[in-house]
């Protein structure tokens, strides 16, 4: 027997009288920590005069090789989702969570070591592919385990996992300033042992979760969770091979469901700060406008729970359709009410458009849950999470561009965002057509009874 | 919501609420200190 043997899924299969309840907080240990890397930023100034201290030193680091960290990790989180999710649904969660525990924390460790040494390669390899590779592991881990435990509320146990990672940088934000506060003295910033402090902690916290961690013994359900005996329209009870799910038009409609709702949001997400100061010039100052952002951040995360849950009701397809319609009209009023200096009613909208961004993230292992089944659901998931890169790059270009396109042809800067915002509203119809195409998986792509059997098996 | 959907008496109440604290305290925390910096909207 292996000295590892007790990440083996069938260690992890929960005995009768464990509380599905339990796997929710496994989870969230999971996603409140990863979900550091967008409160990464923090660190971007103080790395930028490791050397000088007071100020930035010709040898220093510049903001724009420092920005590549964020990106490398955000671009490896992808890419190892979607190669290593097969690896994730078969090897199970607690196996998963604890490699991407070691990914993180030791992602941490090594970018420790290659700021003391100054040498900002080994940052690159540290935070950004070793850390990028548990982000990615981490972020698709939970999903299919708590969609098990929850058959009758997928979309409210997922939308609490992904809310955790909307309120990680929450927590990693002010932790860090502080580290580094503790840590800095006249002649260090303190950095290094910042990263070092947080490589063990989020490493703990990651590891407590996947102790947690429990998948169902095959052929358990709630107490008083009767299965729908009548087939539904767009939820499926077969599952579909995560290669084969690729080959479905439902898949690529779903992606691009997803670009479209993410590229909307994250393009705001961006500039929120600089756009409520040049759209309100004299109104909204710095500090106000760093509260706005806050607020956008807690509306995000609300929304992630809120959103999903409320899909456990009106359905998937349905909750996309409140997204791109509800977005399309909040978008479109966005410049009217910016004309019209209604700061009040210009927040409301973009606090509710938030929302929509984070439940778009919620909601999705749901969908695909109907459309794909729950057996390779986590799979898929990592697949998926492309429309998200593809969306990370995408929506800043688009704001930042069209912005300066717009300064650069004398446009006022108050008005600069509004031909960006019929934009956005513009993408939303797109996801709303792509929304409205999906139709139910063609019985070809399911998997056979006896392969499923085999699956469920070592569930 | 409510935490009573178990299938026998294997978890306790008490192993609930330490694993609800141990990811909702650093959670609240970090909402209470995000609404904090949020009021400055309104002022």
């Amino acid at each position: 027997m292996s000295i590892l043997s007790f990440l083996d899924r069938s260690h992890t299969i929960a005995k009768p009288g464990f509380s599905r309840w339990m796997v929710p907080p496994a989870a969230l240990c999971i996603h409140l920590c990863i979900g550091q890397v967008y409160a990464f930023s923090v660190f971007n100034l103080p790395m930028t005069r490791l050397i000088g201290i007071a100020k930035s030193a010709p040898d220093d680091w510049k903001l724009t090789d420092l920005g590549w960290i964020f990106s490398i990790a955000i671009f490896v989180l992808g890419a190892s989702a979607a190669v290593l999710g097969r690896w994730v649904e078969e090897g199970g969660p607690r196996r998963t969570m604890f490699t991407a525990a070691l990914c993180f924390g030791g992602g941490f460790l090594v970018s420790a070591y290659g700021v003391s040494v100054h040498n900002l390669w080994i940052v690159y390899l540290g935070y950004g592919v070793l850390g990028g590779i548990g982000l990615g592991l981490g972020y698709i881990s939970p999903v299919s385990t708590l969609i098990k435990w929850f058959p009758d509320r997928p979309g409210m146990a997922t939308g609490m996992a992904i809310m955790g990672f909307g309120g990680g940088a929450m927590i990693a934000s002010p932790l860090s300033v502080w580290l580094m506060s503790v840590f800095s003295t006249p002649t260090h910033v303190g950095v290094a042992e910042t990263f070092v402090i947080l490589g063990l902690v989020y490493a703990f916290f990651m590891l407590v979760g996947s102790a947690i961690v429990r998948v169902p013994a095959p052929g358990w359900k709630p107490a008083a969770y009767v299965p729908p005996t009548q087939p539904q329209k767009l939820v499926t009870n077969k599952d579909v091979y995560v290669y084969q799910a690729l080959k479905t038009p439902q898949f690529w409609l779903i992606w691009i469901v997803l670009c479209m709702n993410v590229t909307a949001g994250i393009g705001v997400l961006g500039q929120a700060s600089a756009m409520t100061q040049e759209m309100f010039p004299g109104r909204v100052t710095a500090a106000a406008a760093g509260g706005f952002v806050g607020l956008l951040s807690l509306f995000n995360m609300a929304g992630r729970f809120f959103w999903a849950s409320t899909s456990d009701h009106i359905g998937r397809k349905n909750t996309y359709f409140v997204f791109f319609a509800l977005g399309f009209v909040l978008y479109a009023l966005v410049p009217y009410f910016g004309g019209a200096g209604n700061l009040p009613l210009f927040i409301l909208c973009f606090l509710i458009i938030i929302s929509m961004y984070g439940g778009g993230f919620a909601t999705v292992p749901a969908y695909l849950k109907d459309m794909f089944g729950t057996r390779y659901v986590g799979a898929i998931h990592g697949w998926l999470i492309t429309a998200w890169s593809a969306a990370g790059v995408f929506g800043p270009v688009l704001v930042n561009y069209i912005r300066q396109y717009q300064i650069d042809s004398g446009v006022p800067k108050a008005q600069a965002y509004n031909v960006t915002m019929y934009i956005m509203a513009g993408l939303l119809i797109a996801g709303f057509i792509a929304n409205f195409m999906i139709q139910a998986v063609d019985d070809r792509h399911h998997m056979a009874a006896e392969t499923v059997d085999d699956a469920v098996g070592v569930a | 919501m409510s935490f009573d959907d178990k299938d026998g008496g294997g978890t306790t109440g008490l192993e609930l609420v330490l694993a609800w604290g141990f990811v909702g305290i650093p959670l609240l925390w970090g909402v209470y200190g995000t609404l904090a910096n949020a009021l400055k909207l309104f002022q």
